[in-house]
């Protein structure tokens, strides 16, 4: 064994690699739960390419046979079901994940200065994630999944001069068609799963170079013992990957919640209109984008301008990758920031929650007039940001992390 | 602090519990991906008994039909291809089809429930090629029979294998029984007998 | 602080819970009736899978649903599928359609008649219960019937015979609004009320009731066929996950004594 050991040692860095981002991976000791969400991402990124391939096996990616091949999948591929559900499940908690993941790096500022590319690659990840999500979504052909990508693609129409063919070009036809599938199909089983898979890689790298947060923002490299380890890390493995494991396995527990007593989740995960053939001649009587676009579509709605509207919603979300910039306090973690910061990240927070709500709701004029005040509220929080960080009034950053054990 | 000490039995126990627990729950998960890869309701709705009329086939012919997607030959022998069949048994390697696949009804000298009609899975039990069907006695195959083209493996008029060709066994015959004089249903055999 | 951030990501939890729960109370409207059908009745499913068969098969077909799954799954015999079930199909493992064609559908109905094999999915029991005790008499309709759930609907009242005729009761209600200047106006509509019985049934109102639940209990069976097993297995799931996360907790505190 440890022949062929070093057999591969001499040609390939195993041991030099399992050292560095496992054994001797060392993290601050006082990472709470919300550093485990890129553990779970990871797990439902797996999640989602192990059943995804056994859905493709069954899968018929054309406007004639789609619908059908999906309850084939549920009804004579033998445990196809589960499968199907714990990837549709999968999906809509892969982005409740991500956004706790996002919502932890604002909480703990970890996108800040080291870590700036850390949090740029992770917003790429997320871009390209949601750009997998919009395309997963039309597979079903449903009455749901038609209509939403027709709503989407039609987006870029809002592209002065070029916007039209633009639309064309993406759907490939005049309308969201049998072309259109296909080409959507190809995207979301090949192209982007491989372009995620590269990302989630340097998203590692990136991170492990630098070296992870921590709840209190302190640098522990800054602090190491005569070994060179930092006094406040403990290596990722046993410490962490035995942490990781007990939160997983509770992930897991409401995850199998889900798929074996709510899988629709109420008409959120898989929404009752998607139950119907997609119709070209005929809309849904209420359409809305899957939950986890709503607050963006909300922001979108707000706007009574279609060339506007898009291009704030797209703002919305390319905000996000100036964070690093836009934060000028000195200190990291929330714990240690003044009440301007706690406020707005809790004004943001309520936004977004409220956004999304309303995004999936049909619209009224109470509803667009909520759209409208929240839409400013999220984008106050980033552009004031500058501001309100300055002017903050923090708390000294003690010296070492905090820990009880 | 003494609850801080480490105790290494249990942290053994702990682990190893861990592990087969998570091991198992691993192997109960894999399962229903890999019973996912059988043949579904649909295949096996498709995969159903077929019925074929074998009033129409002419003596000394063949036909065809589709069963589970493979070929099956209905061939009706006439008297004389019948009669040369003992001869041939000195060519075979499993005259008796004692190490072939056929129901209990079919491993007699005709292979068949009704040795006028022979009915086989036209699939070569070397690698699945579709044997020709050559009636005609020729050159080696002084009987008529079937020859792969192949790998060359060549069976009788029975769907017995020669020697000294790659295919290992005899060509396999289906389940099958007559439900009228001119109708056989293939791929059930409920109720039939030798 | 670590049991606050914990604190707070339950209360995050139960927020994402809550919204599904309130996305689907703001919509709908107030005539909606509980089918209270239940899918661990067989007998109800197997009366559900008959009427079925007298009362939507010769329109409506389910093409994704095998004869033979039902036969296993509702514990009917091959036998009883044949003679009782099976009048447009000749083996078990066929699919339930429909006796009347698309063209014939268009033809005498102006629509062709939706596939129920998901229609349980789209809509949901409680739509479906109502929507079926819905019909009544209008003359002015094509056909002499309409259905207060489904204005217009070119579906006949297929019921007529157990049912009766019945006709809408409506009474006068002040609604609120605003006009196109954002002005707050009053405006009277007509509301249903309650339906009242024109001509007798062949059944008791009750025992309709029951009928028109059994056929619910069916679509809704139909529409998800492996809903009951899956709940079931969810609990030895979950059960095991629960064994598994307990010696993995411990594992785990075992293993942090180390940390200081």
């Amino acid at each position: 064994m440890s022949g062929l050991n070093t057999w591969i040692n001499k040609r390939f860095p195993l041991d030099k690699m399992m050292k560095e981002h496992v054994t001797e991976y060392y993290a601050s000791k006082n990472l709470n739960i919300w550093y485990a969400f890129g553990v779970l991402a990871l797990v439902l990124f797996v999640n989602q390419i192990v059943t995804g391939i056994f859905l493709t096996m069954n899968y018929k990616p054309s406007a004639a046979e789609a619908f059908a091949s999906v309850e084939y999948i549920m009804r004579d591929v033998e445990w196809g079901w589960l499968i199907r559900y714990m990837h549709s499940t999968g999906a809509s908690l892969f982005f409740v994940v991500i956004y706790l993941h996002m919502f932890r790096a604002m909480m703990y500022g970890s996108y800040k200065a080291p870590r700036e590319l850390v949090w740029i690659v992770g917003m790429v990840i997320y871009l390209v994630l949601m750009a997998e999500a919009f395309f997963g979504y039309l597979l079903p052909w449903g009455q749901m999944s038609y209509w939403g990508a027709n709503v989407i693609t039609e987006l870029f129409g809002a592209i002065p001069v070029i916007g039209s063919d633009i639309v064309e070009l993406v759907r490939g036809d005049f309308v969201i068609s049998d072309v259109t599938l296909n080409r959507f199909f190809a995207f979301h089983v090949i192209a982007l799963p491989l372009v995620l898979a590269l990302l989630v890689v340097v998203h590692i790298l990136a991170l492990h170079e630098v070296g992870s947060n921590n709840p209190d923002g302190i640098e522990i490299k800054e602090n190491k013992d005569a070994n060179g380890n930092p006094v406040d890390g403990i290596t990722f493995s046993p410490y962490f990957t035995s942490k990781d494991a007990v939160i997983t396995i509770g992930f897991l527990i409401i995850f199998a919640a889900i798929i074996f007593f709510a899988p629709t989740f109420g008409g959120l995960f898989l929404e009752p209109a998607n139950f119907e053939p997609a119709n070209n001649l005929k809309t849904p009587e209420h359409i809305a984008p899957v939950w986890y676009f709503t607050p963006f579509y909300a922001i979108l709605r707000a706007v009574p301008s279609k060339g506007l509207g898009a291009l704030l919603m797209g703002l919305a979300i390319l905000v996000l990758f100036f964070l690093p910039w836009l934060d000028k306090a000195q200190v990291k973690s929330v714990k240690y920031r003044g009440y301007y910061y706690k406020g707005a990240l809790a004004l943001f927070v309520i936004s977004f929650v409220v956004l999304g709500y309303l995004g999936l709701q049909t619209p009224t004029p109470v509803g667009t007039l909520m759209s409208r005040i929240f839409s400013v509220i999220y984008f106050a929080f980033f552009l004031l940001m500058p501001i309100y960080t300055k002017l903050d009034k923090n708390k000294p950053v003690p010296e070492r992390v905090t820990f009880e054990h | 602090m003494s609850d801080d000490k480490v105790d290494t039995g249990r942290r053994h126990f702990l682990s190893v519990a861990t592990t087969v627990t998570g091991v198992i729950g691993a192997a109960a998960a894999a399962t229903p991906f890999i019973l996912s890869l059988k043949p579904s309701a649909r295949t096996q709705a498709l995969g159903a008994p077929v019925e074929a009329d074998i009033s129409k086939l002419e003596v000394g012919a063949r036909m065809i039909v589709e069963w589970r997607g493979k070929p099956v030959w209905i061939i009706r022998r006439s008297p004389e291809m019948l009669k040369a069949l003992p001869a041939m048994d000195k060519y075979l390697r499993d005259p008796g089809s004692e190490e072939s696949d056929q129901p209990s009804y079919a491993q007699n000298a005709d292979r068949a429930i009704n040795s006028e009609f022979l009915v086989l899975i036209g699939v070569c039990t070397h690698l699945g090629c579709s044997p020709e069907f050559r009636p005609v006695p020729e050159a080696e195959l002084s009987g008529g029979g079937f020859l792969c083209a192949c790998h060359g493996s060549k069976f009788d008029l029975s769907g017995r294998v020669y020697k000294g060709v790659p295919a290992p066994k005899n060509l396999p015959v289906p389940a099958y029984r007559f439900i009228g004089p001119n109708n056989i249903l293939i791929g059930d055999d409920t109720g039939a007998s030798a | 602080m670590l049991k606050i951030s914990k604190l707070r990501l339950i209360s995050l939890f139960c927020l994402m819970l809550a919204v599904p729960s309130m996305a689907f109370a703001a919509g709908g409207s107030a005539y909606m009736l509980k089918a209270k059908n239940d899918l661990n009745n067989t007998e109800s499913l197997q009366r559900g899978a008959k009427y079925y068969v007298n009362y939507c098969a010769s329109c409506h077909s389910a093409k994704y649903v095998r004869y033979s799954r039902v036969g296993a799954d509702l514990e009917i015999s091959d036998d009883e599928l044949v003679n009782n079930l099976m009048f447009n199909a000749s083996k078990p493992f066929e699919t339930m359609q429909a006796s009347m064609s698309t063209d014939d559908a268009l033809r005498w109905f102006g629509a062709p008649a939706p596939d129920l094999s998901l229609i349980s999915r789209s809509r949901n029991p409680d739509w479906l219960y109502t929507y079926l005790k819905s019909f009544y008499k209008d003359s002015s309709r094509p056909l002499g019937s309409n259905n207060i759930l489904l204005p217009g609907a070119s579906m006949p009242n297929v019921f007529w015979e157990i049912q009766g005729e019945q006709t809408p009761i409506f009474h006068n209600v002040e609604v609120s609004g605003t006009d196109e200047n954002g002005n707050e106006i009053m405006r009277t509509v007509e509301e249903f009320s309650h339906f009242a019985t024109v001509t007798e049934g062949s059944l008791e109102p009750k025992e309709f009731d029951l009928v028109v639940r059994d056929i619910v209990n069916f679509l809704d069976y139909i529409g998800e066929p492996v809903k009951v097993k899956r709940k079931k297995m969810g609990v030895w799931v979950i059960l095991y996950l629960l064994i598994l996360f307990g010696f993995a907790y411990f594992l785990k505190k075992e293993i942090w004594k180390d940390v200081h």
